[in-house]
């Protein structure tokens, strides 16, 4: 089983990614589980959501605690929690920033970046940022293809606005960049 | 931290919450054509605008969100949003 | 067919394909998304029921106990503050024998005014006359109100029932849930067939007063009822197994207890955690169960006592407490085990939303073994 933690602010739809990840990863046929880290969010608080992967069925309903992966929408939540709690050695973490920030990602993290907000603003025209984020998990990991992404996008998604996700997730899934810390 | 009996709270908790970090835009008063009006400090959500010595207005950044309220009611479009670097 | 979907959305389909009439409920986090979604449903035509707006939970259940009475299926939701406010309702709803079916999206009570999750809210109404089932996942949510609705309007029982699943870490949790055809779920539960009604041509009165000298008979009706409860869950969960492969024919899930020295013994969600850290102590010859107790109302004292019988110690997992008292399930499993020599350790546990992980249930079964005394368990001493 793989477990991934997504830390995000209330609005830039950490939950939503969530689900479509988890749905990716149930149309590869894979068991999925996605669940938030349920509060009173307001817009901009910070919230966290869950996925969790595996073959079999999946029972363990605790939060996640020990992630593989990490997506992180806002890298100022670097300051304010601590993001990184708990990862496995040589996790990977998918950060969204326009800055280097090699500095302040502990060791044994596998560091990858992206502008997702520039994306976003440009392909979408608000700075929601995490269907770019997905695209850049997919090219990060391989626990969902680009091409299962794009079909639960699809899924959630009509018309205009589900290719403009699918255009901003491509986007993302080529930029990502990133390798060892 | 100890517990209150109760779960009391007393005024001022918000005051400890900076909720600047939540800013994507950020609203930059320039004072340029501003009329003193004061419509961006009755806008804003947060009271996060105040007047200056000088009788124009600025954002607190420790607690302005960005929103952009000001800005877009602004009479005298003196107010420009700018994506905060992060 | 089975698809990916949130907990809520599972229970709307549920609710959708057993073509309730009348449906009322006030919106209540974390309960929203259920009746969110049956309004679309009622508005896209999908749904051919009275959706009742109403102004609060009393007015919502007291809709759907009047709707019920002229021979209608209703439904309604609701968790916490709200269940708290229909209180008065549920009694009557159970004295008069209509068959309601109700979700609990279960969550604490204020004060401290908490969202979370825990088991005080539907508790709080054990003896209300309602039958309650603890759904273990999404899937299990989707199920109980099938078999919710057979039980209940079975002319046998006649009790209203609730199906209580666990707030958020259920209701929105999105994960794989087989949603069963229309023609599939008519075969299992017909249409409803009223004991009595209220028809102008033939008046009743509905919860007539009883003085003393009837009052303790109608109580004990319902005593019965609840008691024959018992075999018509058995037989529809066998049934349910025979036509859609998910067996629920037994009051209670017993998980690794054949040959289990420690029992731990869970309502709802946490059965999962609890089932992954058995299979993990397993590995390293620690020989720990689980009994799920998926029935709560009626008790399935017989069912428990057989499915313990072999154990030495009973560790509980209780997610509400009766404050000046013990946990409700405690309490329950004291009676069932009384005279059986069998220890006894009541934790209180995971309230308003505590979560509870695999490492917990390991410190518990701990605690067990040591043989202390029932405990508030993972208390932060250091605010105390």
């Amino acid at each position: 089983m793989k477990e991934l933690r997504i830390h995000g602010r209330g609005g830039q739809g950490s939950v939503t990614a969530a689900e479509l990840i988890a749905t990716a990863a149930f149309e590869s046929g894979m068991y999925a589980q996605a669940f938030p880290a349920f509060g009173v969010e307001r817009r901009g608080a910070p919230v966290q959501a869950f996925v969790r992967f595996s073959k079999d069925k999946i029972r363990l309903r605790s939060q996640v605690y020990e992630p593989d992966y990490i997506i992180v929408q806002d890298s100022t939540l670097i300051g304010d929690v601590n993001v990184f709690s708990g990862m496995k050695e040589w996790g990977i973490a998918i950060i969204n920033t326009e800055r280097r920030i090699e500095s302040e990602v502990p060791e044994g993290v596998r560091l990858m970046t992206l502008d997702a907000t520039r994306i976003a603003l440009d392909v979408l025209g608000v700075p929601i940022t995490n269907t770019a984020l997905l695209g850049a998990f997919a090219a990060a990991t391989d626990v969902i293809h680009l091409e299962a992404l794009e079909r639960a996008l699809r899924h959630r998604f009509s018309g205009e606005m589900a290719e403009k996700n699918v255009k901003a997730a491509n986007l993302a899934y080529n930029e990502v960049r990133g390798g060892t810390v | 931290m100890t517990l209150s009996v109760g779960c009391t709270a007393r005024p001022g908790k918000s005051r400890e919450n900076r909720t600047g970090a939540w800013r994507t835009f950020k609203p930059n008063f320039k004072h340029d054509k501003c009329t003193k009006c004061g419509i961006c400090a009755l806008i804003c959500p947060e009271s996060a605008v105040h007047e200056n010595q000088d009788g124009f207005y600025d954002a607190d950044y420790n607690y302005c969100k960005g929103c952009g309220l000001c800005a877009e009611e602004c009479p005298a479009e003196d107010i420009e949003m700018t994506r905060e670097e992060k | 067919m089975t698809q990916i979907m949130e907990g809520s959305h599972a229970v709307a389909e549920a609710v959708r394909l057993s073509k309730p009439g009348v449906i009322s409920a006030y919106p209540i986090t974390p309960q929203t998304h259920i009746v969110e979604r049956l309004a679309e449903m009622v508005a896209d035509g999908l749904l051919e029921a009275d959706y009742i707006t109403v102004e609060s939970e009393f007015s919502a259940l007291s809709a759907c106990l009047g709707a019920s009475a002229t021979g209608v299926r209703v439904y309604s939701a609701t968790t916490s503050q709200g269940l708290a406010l229909m209180f008065e309702v549920c009694f009557n709803a159970a004295g008069m024998r209509l068959p309601l079916v109700m979700t609990i999206a279960n969550r604490a009570l204020s004060a401290p005014l908490s969202i979370w999750n825990d088991h005080q809210d539907s508790i709080s109404l054990r003896d209300s006359g309602w039958l309650q089932l603890y759904a273990q996942d999404c899937q299990e949510a989707h199920d109980l109100h099938y078999i919710a609705y057979r039980v209940a309007e079975d002319h046998s029982v006649l009790l209203p029932a609730m199906v209580c699943f666990d707030g958020f870490v259920l209701t929105h949790t999105y994960e794989p849930v087989d949603i069963p055809g229309q023609e599939e779920v008519d075969a299992f539960l017909p249409a409803f067939s009223p004991y009595q009604r209220l028809d102008a041509r033939d008046p009743i009165s509905f919860g007539m007063y009883a003085t003393p000298d009837y009052y303790m008979e109608f109580r004990y009706e319902m005593e019965r009822a609840m008691q024959r409860a018992k075999g018509v869950l058995k037989e529809c969960g066998k049934e349910f197994g025979e036509r859609f492969g998910r067996d629920y024919s037994d009051l209670v899930e017993s998980y690794r207890l054949e040959d289990a020295d420690t029992a731990l013994v869970a309502m709802g969600s946490l059965c999962g955690t609890v089932k992954d850290a058995i299979d993990e102590m397993r590995g390293e010859g620690k020989k720990v169960g689980l009994l799920n107790l998926r029935v709560f109302r009626p008790f399935p004292f017989e069912d428990v006592k057989k499915a313990l019988s072999g154990v030495s110690r009973v560790a509980i997992l209780d997610k509400n407490v009766s404050i000046g008292s013990k946990g409700a399930v405690g309490l329950e499993m004291r009676d069932t085990l009384y005279g059986t020599g069998i220890e006894i350790l009541d934790c209180i546990a995971g309230l308003g939303g505590r979560d509870i992980r695999k490492r917990d249930v390991r410190r518990i079964v701990g605690l067990a073994e040591a043989g202390g005394g029932d405990i508030f368990y993972g208390l932060r001493e250091e605010v105390l």
